[in-house]
């Protein structure tokens, strides 16, 4: 049964004021904060950022809290170009990568930071991501093959059957979509959810794998793929412009014209 | 590894609202008024039957002010649940997918839904 509210220990009460030492274009911006260490519940710390000497981005502003406010504000972070997927979080209400929103378009505003929704927190904005990384290998991401004696080249596409996988191999695994999907919060622990199902997309459209029917027998469960109810919040937040909600409609197609057969 | 004591991210509470999670979840709330007004109906269609006047006042009762409200609440609960159900039978064709798309059809259908209901008001007098 859906939970709608936060339990007891997730309530997220108000947390510290830090001002700026200096400047006069200052936004505020609110952190999400959970420590294991000290039994508290969760709170939102407020800090005034100098915009005048920050980068454009909400990384830059997350990294100069860390470095020059509060250095025990903990948030994952890597390439800083939107291509690892590490500081994906929710920006403002919506999921997104950090490193490539800007701040600006908040126009001075507050920004509020959240780790990505629904998810178990380890520490302040990092979630646990250990079950969205064990449904994604549920799925066999990688080619599969019978045919025999191995190629002694590599497996040949055309152009059209190489374009069936574009929109799909740009995926990064941020886990975007996958916590935006109201679906995936209250069936989480048997719906494969957008990420995952726009992987399962890509090896079933991939024209020199082998297992497809296989895979659609796989996914043939009233959970797996059937609790996607077309909401379509995955869409709207993929930072990659990518939409899971096409790949999973385009499941549930194959699967009807499999039994259509 | 996992901790039992941790915390459960913020989900609905901090999730921007948006016409793609609204029109979905307003889809299952009309489908559940839409049942329940079914009910209501069979009671009358029932009465109807077996003692006409209950049935009468039944109708009474949705010809006062409180009643018509109702009615057409119901009448729009039903027109928006048809028309979206239609937008998700192009989403089952593999139509539609796009943002853009998502939200010219959601708009088509609340307009529809708020154009039928007026059709129905207007008709219907």
């Amino acid at each position: 049964m859906a939970e709608f509210r936060l339990p007891k220990n997730s309530r997220v009460q108000k947390g510290k004021h830090h001002k700026a030492a200096s400047g006069t274009n200052l936004t505020t911006v609110k952190v999400y904060r959970w420590s294991p260490d000290d039994g508290e519940n969760p709170r939102t710390d407020t800090y005034e950022v100098d915009m005048d000497n920050c980068g454009p981005m909400v990384l830059d502003a997350l990294i100069k809290i860390k470095d020059e406010m509060d250095s025990t504000v903990t948030f994952r972070r890597s390439c800083r170009e939107g291509i690892c997927g590490s500081c994906a979080m929710n920006i403002n209400g919506t999921n997104t990568l950090a490193c490539t929103t800007s701040i600006k378009q908040f126009k001075g505003k507050e920004i509020a930071i959240y780790p990505l929704p629904h998810m178990e927190v380890i520490k302040d904005l990092v979630p646990d991501l250990t079950h969205f990384y064990a449904q994604y290998a549920s799925i066999k991401p990688w080619m599969q093959t019978d045919s025999v004696p191995l190629p002694d080249k590599e497996r040949l596409q055309s152009i059209e059957e190489r374009e069936q996988l574009d929109g799909l191999y740009e995926c990064i695994l941020c886990a975007c979509c996958q916590t935006s999907c109201p679906s995936y919060w209250w069936n989480g622990d048997r719906y494969l959810g957008p990420a995952v199902l726009l992987q399962s997309y890509r090896w079933l459209a991939d024209s020199r794998d082998e297992y497809t029917g296989e895979r659609l027998e796989d996914l043939e469960d009233p959970f797996k793929v059937y609790r996607c109810h077309t909401i379509m919040n995955c869409a709207n937040t993929c930072p990659k412009g990518l939409n899971p909600g096409k790949a999973i409609g385009e499941i549930k197609k194959m699967i009807a014209q499999r039994h259509a057969l | 590894m996992s901790s039992t004591n941790r915390p459960l991210s913020p989900h609905l509470q901090v999730y921007k609202p948006q016409l793609t999670s609204m029109m979905s979840i307003a889809h299952r709330l009309t489908g559940m008024v839409l049942a329940f007004g079914l009910v209501v109906f069979t009671y009358w269609l029932y009465r109807v039957t077996t003692q006409p006047i209950i049935a009468d006042q039944v109708s009474a009762f949705f010809s006062s002010g409180l009643g018509v409200v109702m009615l057409y609440a119901w009448v729009f609960t039903f027109n928006y649940h048809l028309c979206n159900g239609i937008r998700h039978l192009f989403w089952d064709a593999g139509k539609g997918y796009s943002i853009p798309a998502v939200y010219k059809s959601g708009v088509v259908v609340i307009i529809m839904a708020v154009i039928f209901t007026a059709a129905v008001f207007f008709l219907g007098k």
